[in-house]
């Protein structure tokens, strides 16, 4: 470990303060606190340290979210090989999700990460480890035959656009990683809608089609799989939603830690039961009547509500606006996919909705304090008048 | 006695270090050079009263508060001003005084205190130098002797890392901590707040002319920002003043002597420390001959003045600060930790997050440094202060207000109730490493100069 560091200190001298390369400081130092927690001591407030930091946060999002990637990669597979006819092991359904999944990942990171540096480099501060879990989201998201140069296009857009121009981390309205979504949905709608791109390489092969279930209920058809096949995920979709089961993994994950809100996981799963029953009882076509149990495990639901909306830049700030902010995620979520068929899948607009609407929530939360202070200062005041 | 009200808190965290000072009080150590630090006194600027070489005795006034110029600071021991040491734009970072063999002290007139009228006795506290001993909220700073507080608390609840026993800091100081409430008392129009733990001893139930309330629940519960946000809460323009339980037996003490009196009890402790116990001494003491007495373990090691969230610390030759009970020696902790971020790694360090084993490992205490243990990052994670700040305050708004210096946002979110320690624990535990009690020392110090 000691020439490791000595090796490393050695390589960083020229981007020490001073030095020629000093105004890279920033990209090296990336690399090397990736491999190292740093020396620095604290210089003012307290002494010492929790030993939590962001790196630790990001990194544990990122655990929650493999067992979901894991499952995405062998879904593309599957649902590849399944159609094609011919048997197949879990390894080689595995291997071809891979040969589809890994290339995007490492566009989007590759995008991503450049541009962080970039901005990193001119602002003169560190770079922030947001990107990792962004980057990782983005590929998770996409249906699975979405060209890379769309993915790389989505993500630079997502990256410059929804967070640099706010000013980089922590400043960001929007989820990053739903904007590259939504802009890819927006900029190429053919590409992702449909039933040609959710099932790896049906847009090659005539032979292959896949719909997904909201798809299929939005054109009035009826849903060929059953409640278990939609939970443990082995359905069409975006890369690695369609798993509830393994979303619910990573859930608890985070839950466990800490890391994510539970009040907006479980404010959103009431909210989109709610409003589910609701037209449950109505059911007037084939969406409404859908059960408000399928609808908590069809679609990108569970993942956005477990990994989206819990992004804490975008969403609501306050405890009690957390609640709030989920049940309005569940709730519009769901309306979303009954009343605009050419959105099968609300979650996405619903969780932009919300990050939009979180700094009010907040706003309102916090002015119920505010105001407890300003009455209490004015029937001091009255009370002195009175005196 | 009557228990005016249980203030029970259940947000916040203890943190368990090791170290902790054991019971034993040492009274030998006489260390020959004191020192007064005017940052001591937040906001308040010294104007000086003697040169260097002057002679000095105990009580002798050395500066006033440009602020309040009756309002003298006195010096704790007698002998010579050796030295006024000066930082950047010729501001004094430190007056250092060599104590003399024979110990005179000067000698106020006392006698009929309890006759006197509020505002003689405010005079007579100023002109003697133990004016310095009240705080005042808003803001933590010395208090103004022409205002009339609407109440004055008293605690002897710590709960901050390695806390001292007040109990035991006063065990033979019973009478001159009831004269001091008693002197405190003709100060104010209601009884002095007493704050005590829930289940409390007979020493301090016994205190008499005091309004007794208990408290219990982990750090920060220990902070008068609760208990006055509890129990009176402060509003615009009030003023609310504290004073430390062992100034309480300070000021009783001069009431019924005359003679100012510097005493401090302190406890030496941390995980540096090879036998962390009390010392008896008098405010600015000389720390060295202290950490040689206690032995230090460890090669480097740093002292703060106060506890490890909240002291504060000067990096040349250590003197103990005006109101410190506690010092706090830890080693410093300038090394790298491979691979160091993953979860679940390095749990011997301890963590409030659920992504560290620390709490589950390590029952016996924590053996702390002072690394970073990250990098400084934007605000990220929400819900983390809210989770150990027990005030009816937003912590991250408030930051944020202050951050961005915006004075009719801070009074609204309540600047007014807090105190930079109050976010002690927010600096120790927030993912992103901000340094939350400089933003809002930033922020008092903006509010003094704007509002005032």
């Amino acid at each position: 470990m000691n020439i490791l560091r000595r090796t490393l200190d050695r390589i960083k001298q020229p981007f020490g303060k001073g030095q020629k390369f000093e105004k890279f400081a920033p990209a090296i130092n990336a690399f090397d606190t990736f491999l190292f927690v740093p020396n620095h001591t604290t210089k003012k407030g307290a002494h010492i340290r929790d030993a939590i930091d962001l790196k630790r946060t990001m990194v544990t999002v990122i655990i929650a979210l493999l067992p979901a990637l894991l499952y995405g990669i062998y879904n593309t597979g599957y649902q590849y090989l399944i159609q094609t006819g011919s048997p197949f092991t879990f390894v080689e359904a595995f291997i071809h999700g891979s040969w589809k999944i890994v290339p995007m990942i490492i566009v989007s990171y590759v995008v991503g990460l450049s541009i962080e540096f970039g901005f990193a480099v001119y602002r003169g501060h560190e770079v922030n480890e947001g990107y990792l879990v962004t980057g990782l989201l983005i590929p998770m998201i996409m249906p699975v035959d979405i060209p890379l140069w769309m993915v790389g296009l989505s993500t630079a857009f997502a990256v410059l656009v929804a967070k640099e121009a706010f000013g980089g981390t922590g400043m960001n309205i929007l989820n990053p990683a739903l904007t590259a979504r939504a802009f890819a949905f927006f900029a190429y709608p053919t590409y992702m809608s449909g039933n040609k791109v959710w099932v790896s390489e049906a847009s090659n092969i005539d032979a292959i089609s896949g719909e997904t279930i909201l798809g299929t209920l939005a054109a009035g058809g009826k849903v060929n799989y059953s409640a278990m096949e939609m939970f443990q995920g082995s359905i069409p979709g975006s890369i690695a939603e369609t798993s509830t089961l393994w979303v619910a993994v990573g859930a608890l994950i985070l839950i466990l830690t800490g890391i994510g809100s539970w009040r907006i996981i479980v404010g959103g799963i009431l909210g989109a039961s709610f409003m589910g029953f609701l037209f449950n009882l109505w059911a007037a076509n084939e969406l409404m009547s859908f059960s408000w149990i399928n609808h908590l495990i069809v679609g990108g639901f569970a993942f956005g509500i477990v990994f989206m909306a819990t992004d804490p830049v975008s969403a609501a700030q306050t405890n009690q606006g957390k609640w709030i902010y989920g049940v309005l995620v569940g709730i519009f979520c769901i309306m979303i996919r009954v009343f605009n068929p050419a959105y099968p899948e609300g979650v996405m607009l619903a969780i932009l909705l919300m990050n939009v609407f979180a700094p009010t929530i907040d706003h309102y939360v916090i002015n119920g304090n505010i105001k407890k202070r300003r009455k209490r200062w004015e029937s001091s005041v009255n009370q002195l008048k009175t005196i | 006695m009557e228990v005016i009200k249980d203030i029970r808190s259940r947000k916040g965290a203890n943190l368990n270090l090791k170290g902790g000072a054991e019971k034993i009080l040492d009274t030998t150590v006489l260390p020959s050079i004191f020192a007064l630090r005017p940052d001591d006194f937040f906001g308040t600027t010294p104007k000086l009263l003697l040169k260097e070489g002057a002679r000095v005795k105990k009580g002798s006034p050395i500066y006033f508060s440009k602020k309040n110029p009756s309002v003298k600071i006195v010096s704790p021991v007698s002998g010579i001003i050796q030295n006024i040491e000066r930082g950047p734009k010729r501001k004094i970072e430190k007056i250092v005084i060599e104590s003399s063999d024979i110990q005179d002290s000067i000698k106020h007139s006392v006698s009929d205190w309890e006759k006197k009228n509020r505002e003689d006795l405010k005079l007579l506290l100023a002109e003697s130098g133990n004016w310095p001993f009240i705080h005042q909220r808003p803001y933590g700073t010395m208090a103004n002797p022409t205002d009339t507080p609407k109440a004055i608390f008293v605690s002897t609840v710590k709960t901050d890392p390695l806390h001292v026993d007040v109990q035991f800091i006063l065990k033979d100081q019973k009478n001159d901590f009831q004269l001091g409430i008693d002197l405190l008392n003709k100060l104010v129009d209601q009884p002095v707040f007493l704050g005590v733990e829930k289940i409390f001893s007979d020493y301090f139930g016994s205190i008499e002319g005091v309004q007794h309330y208990t408290v219990q629940g982990p750090h920060p519960a220990g902070n008068l920002s609760l208990h006055i946000q509890k129990l009176c809460p402060l509003n615009i323009g009030e003023r609310i003043w504290t004073v430390n339980a062992e100034d309480v037996a300070n000021l009783g003490r001069f009431i019924s002597s005359g003679i100012f009196c510097s005493r401090r009890t302190i406890a030496i402790s941390g995980n540096a420390v090879e036998h962390p116990k009390y010392f008896q001494t008098s405010i600015g003491a000389d720390l060295q001959p202290f950490l040689k007495k206690v032995g230090i373990i460890k090669e480097k090691i740093r002292v703060v003045n106060g506890d490890v969230l909240t002291g504060d610390t000067s990096f040349d030759r250590p003197f103990l600060g005006y109101f410190n009970n506690l010092v706090s020696i830890i080693p410093e902790g300038d090394k790298y930790r491979m691979f160091g971020w993953l979860p679940f790694i390095d749990n011997n360090i301890l963590s409030l997050s659920n992504t560290s084993l620390s709490r589950i490992f390590n029952r016996k205490g924590f053996d702390v440094d002072t690394n970073l243990n990250g990098e400084e990052r934007a605000l990220v994670v929400t819900g983390e202060m809210e989770k150990i700040f027990p005030l009816d305050i937003y912590p991250m708004q408030l930051i944020k207000a202050c951050m961005a210096g915006d004075i009719e946002k801070m009074e609204v979110l309540g600047i007014y109730e807090v105190v930079p320690e109050d976010f002690g624990l927010v600096d120790y535990s927030n993912t992103s490493k901000i340094e939350a009690q400089e933003i809002i020392r930033q922020g008092i110090e903006l509010m003094i100069s704007e509002v005032g």
